[in-house]
């Protein structure tokens, strides 16, 4: 007999006792809890967003759309970055102010190169205000998972309102689960050492959120 | 007996499977709780720990409806089990990931060694996990010539410190800073990169040490080893969640990523993550939502690794789930709320606990994973004070003072439970005798009445002469504890005196 029809034998002659239900999964689960907690106009929103970012450490700054490339070039030079990483669905004139090297997303890069590079520019899928948090779920503008993860400096681009969502719910809500998914709320940190919180132990040690409306 | 229970202790040190030779809990307690600096650090944690999740919890109003909606998404999912099984090994495959199962602690370790061989590595990189600390999956595969690198923080503490973890959150949470520098300078060199000259004890410059030390091992790693906090069955995607990106890096940097996961990790929708994504980051680091969380489905082309195994573990898993009180065990989704309430784990720290899953949780657990035959395991449904904390916090409303106490009536009179599988029929503990003895008195005497009355009088009458200490066996019980005092008159004849028709109504005193 193999292992797989053994614990399924196990779990059968186990449950024994359990009536039979067939119930369906939707009636089974009443789900009773909140869609989003509190009643916040858009503009309340996109604030709760940028309070909650900020309170885990994340640098956000707000901007229009034409003066996004100026506020990533600043970001950049600031950070004195001598290469900037860009996924290659990234909207091309979002660099536009900047003459920072850049490197592209390719799949044979070795880990040892993106160690090298200075930032990251991406955009995200999802933002969700209640918990602070970003979901980068891998599109073209986003790039592959670890270009966010190896460089020291991330910069993401959120376009506010229509990329933030209240609560976690909604946030699934629009979500594909075949894509991978990384969920961030604020730079890599632990509390391993006495509780205290550091920031960056193996992922960039510098979140900046730039929040950028139509305007 | 399950394979856990041979893991071994000596192997390279880390000593993460389960702790054989353990003493039973009172006595590993009793040295905890005389060690000032471990009470110092576990007091300090769990303090911290308690006071930031009462506030996290707070701010979201419909907490108790989300509790309510987690039991029963886990009640739901376990008793349909099977059903939940075939379903995620079906999408799993779909989505490219192979899936492999495994009955006990020894078939899991025996997979994965073959899996790493099959790649032609000898070192792994791990995220932290439950279920691979529990099957001791580092010294099974350090035997077959294969490192284990755990790559958080506080793991790295433990295995460069050759120690045990002793909090399912914080593992090393019984190390202070200096010990922790201490630890650093001395063991990393042997381990790869060596700590830097002049290395403080402040966190910032520890993490810094540890993130140096680590990376050299992220970048070249072909194999990650990782657990997972939840698995869809719907569409096959694993769920983990962290804070350091160590998780990140061991999921989506290694060509072979290889899972390793407890059946009771499923839950059957997509949907269900958003009552689970609210409810763990809150009770466990009391946070809105943890700094990292990665999502996979089976493997993505040119993104993250390119072979990925899931290997399901049972382990003692179907036996518990045979228990009508005990099976509620398996809801838990190890989030340490339990622990930092717990005034037990706080004086007697995780290590008294003597398995991976400290704790009240670990207190259900571990005896139901592993049985009770053990000193230790039959010590562990006693290492409590049953008062209630850790049910209140318990964001899947496990009521661990009712497994707690059917666990207790197991091991004083025995009975039928399931071992791998097949119907076993225990016998009492030893060591419980007069326990069995008072309660087979206590039987007779109260099905007695005029015996108890005489036994009754007669003790009252002769409360001076008692000692104040029990004699024979009873004196361990009464070092730690004053005699009751006997009142000057049994109740009943009290009653008797007093509320029946000839005695004052007010009583005499």
């Amino acid at each position: 007999m193999s292992s797989r029809e053994r614990i399924l034998g196990r779990v059968r002659r186990a449950l024994a006792d359990v009536r039979g239900d067939d119930t369906p999964y939707e009636q089974a689960v009443p789900r009773e809890y909140l869609r989003e907690h509190g009643d916040r106009s858009v503009e309340q929103t996109v604030e709760l967003l940028a309070e909650n970012l900020a309170d885990y450490r994340a640098i956000v700054h707000r901007c229009t759309a034409p003066e996004l490339p100026a506020v990533i070039a600043r970001l950049l030079a600031e950070r004195g970055s001598a290469s900037v990483l860009v996924p290659p669905g990234l909207d091309e004139g979002r660099l536009a102010a900047t003459d920072v090297p850049r490197i592209a997303d390719r799949a044979e890069s070795t880990p040892e190169e993106l160690d090298r590079v200075g930032s990251v520019v991406t955009a995200c899928a999802v933002a969700v205000a209640e918990t602070g948090t970003l979901v980068l779920d891998a599109a073209p503008d986003q790039g592959r998972r670890r270009i966010t993860l190896v460089p020291d400096h991330h910069i993401c681009v959120v376009r506010v309102p229509d990329q933030v969502v209240s609560s976690v719910p909604q946030a699934l809500e629009r979500l594909d689960p075949a894509r991978p998914l990384t969920w961030i709320s604020g730079p890599s940190a632990t509390s391993d050492i006495e509780l205290d919180r550091v920031e960056g132990v193996h992922g960039p040690r510098t979140l900046e959120v730039v929040l950028v409306s139509a305007g | 007996m399950s394979g856990s229970e041979s893991g071994n202790e000596s192997g390279n040190g880390t000593g993460t499977g389960t702790f054989v030779g353990m003493p039973a809990f009172p006595r590993a307690a009793h040295d905890a709780v005389n060690d000032q600096t471990l009470r110092g650090n576990l007091r300090h944690a769990t303090h911290t720990i308690r006071a930031k999740r009462a506030k996290a919890v707070a701010e979201v109003s419909d907490w108790a409806a989300l509790r309510d909606a987690g039991k029963r998404i886990k009640d739901h999912t376990l008793r349909h089990l099977d059903r939940y099984l075939e379903q995620l090994e079906e999408s799993v495959t779909a989505a490219g990931g192979t899936v492999h199962w495994a009955a006990d602690a020894d078939e899991a370790n025996r997979i994965v060694a073959q899996l790493v061989k099959e790649t032609g590595e000898s070192e792994v990189v791990k995220v932290k996990s439950m279920a691979t600390q529990e099957i001791g999956l580092n010294e099974a595969l350090l035997a077959e010539g294969i490192h284990a690198y755990e790559t958080d923080l506080a793991e790295l503490i433990v295995q460069l410190g050759k120690d045990r973890p002793s909090h399912i959150l914080v593992p090393a949470i019984h190390r202070n800073r200096s010990e922790i520098r201490d630890i650093f300078r001395s063991e990393m060199g042997s381990w790869g990169r060596p700590a830097p000259e002049g290395l403080t004890d402040t966190p910032a410059e520890l993490a810094e040490a540890a993130r140096l030390h680590l990376r050299e091992k992220f970048l070249r790693a072909k194999v990650g080893v990782s657990g997972a906090n939840f698995m869809v069955a719907e569409t096959g995607t694993l769920v983990v969640v962290e804070s350091e990106g160590n998780g990140r890096m061991c999921l989506t940097l290694p060509e072979t990523l290889i899972s390793v996961v407890g059946i009771e990790k499923i839950v059957p929708t997509w949907r269900d993550l958003e009552v689970f994504l609210q409810t763990l980051p809150r009770s466990s680091t009391a946070e809105r939502m943890n700094p990292y969380t990665s999502m996979w489905t089976g493997t993505t082309d040119e993104d993250g690794p390119r072979a990925f195994h899931l290997v399901l573990l049972d382990n003692g898993r179907t036996d518990t789930l045979a228990d009508e009180v005990g099976r509620q065990a398996l809801r838990c989704i190890r989030c340490s709320a339990c622990l930092n309430v717990c005034p037990v784990y706080e004086r007697a720290g995780g290590h008294a606990y003597g398995s991976v899953y400290p704790g009240p949780i670990g207190a259900i657990l571990s005896p139901q994973l592993r049985g009770t035959q053990s000193e230790i395991d039959a010590s562990l449904p006693y290492a409590s004070s049953l008062c209630g904390a850790c049910y209140e916090v318990c964001p899947v409303a496990i009521d661990i003072p009712e497994v707690l106490v059917h666990l207790r009536e197991r091991v004083v009179e025995g009975g039928e439970v399931i071992r791998q599988g097949n119907k076993v029929v225990l016998r009492p503990a030893k060591g419980h005798a007069a326990e069995r003895a008072a309660m087979r008195a206590a039987r007779w005497a109260f099905t007695h009445p005029a015996a108890l009355r005489t036994g009754q009088r007669l003790a009252s009458r002769t409360r001076r002469l008692q000692p104040r200490t029990l004699p024979g066996p009873g004196r361990a019980w009464s070092g730690t504890r004053d005699l009751p005092a006997l009142p000057k008159e049994p109740f009943r004849d009290w009653w008797q005196r007093t509320r029946t028709r000839g005695g004052s109504k007010e009583g005499s005193k």
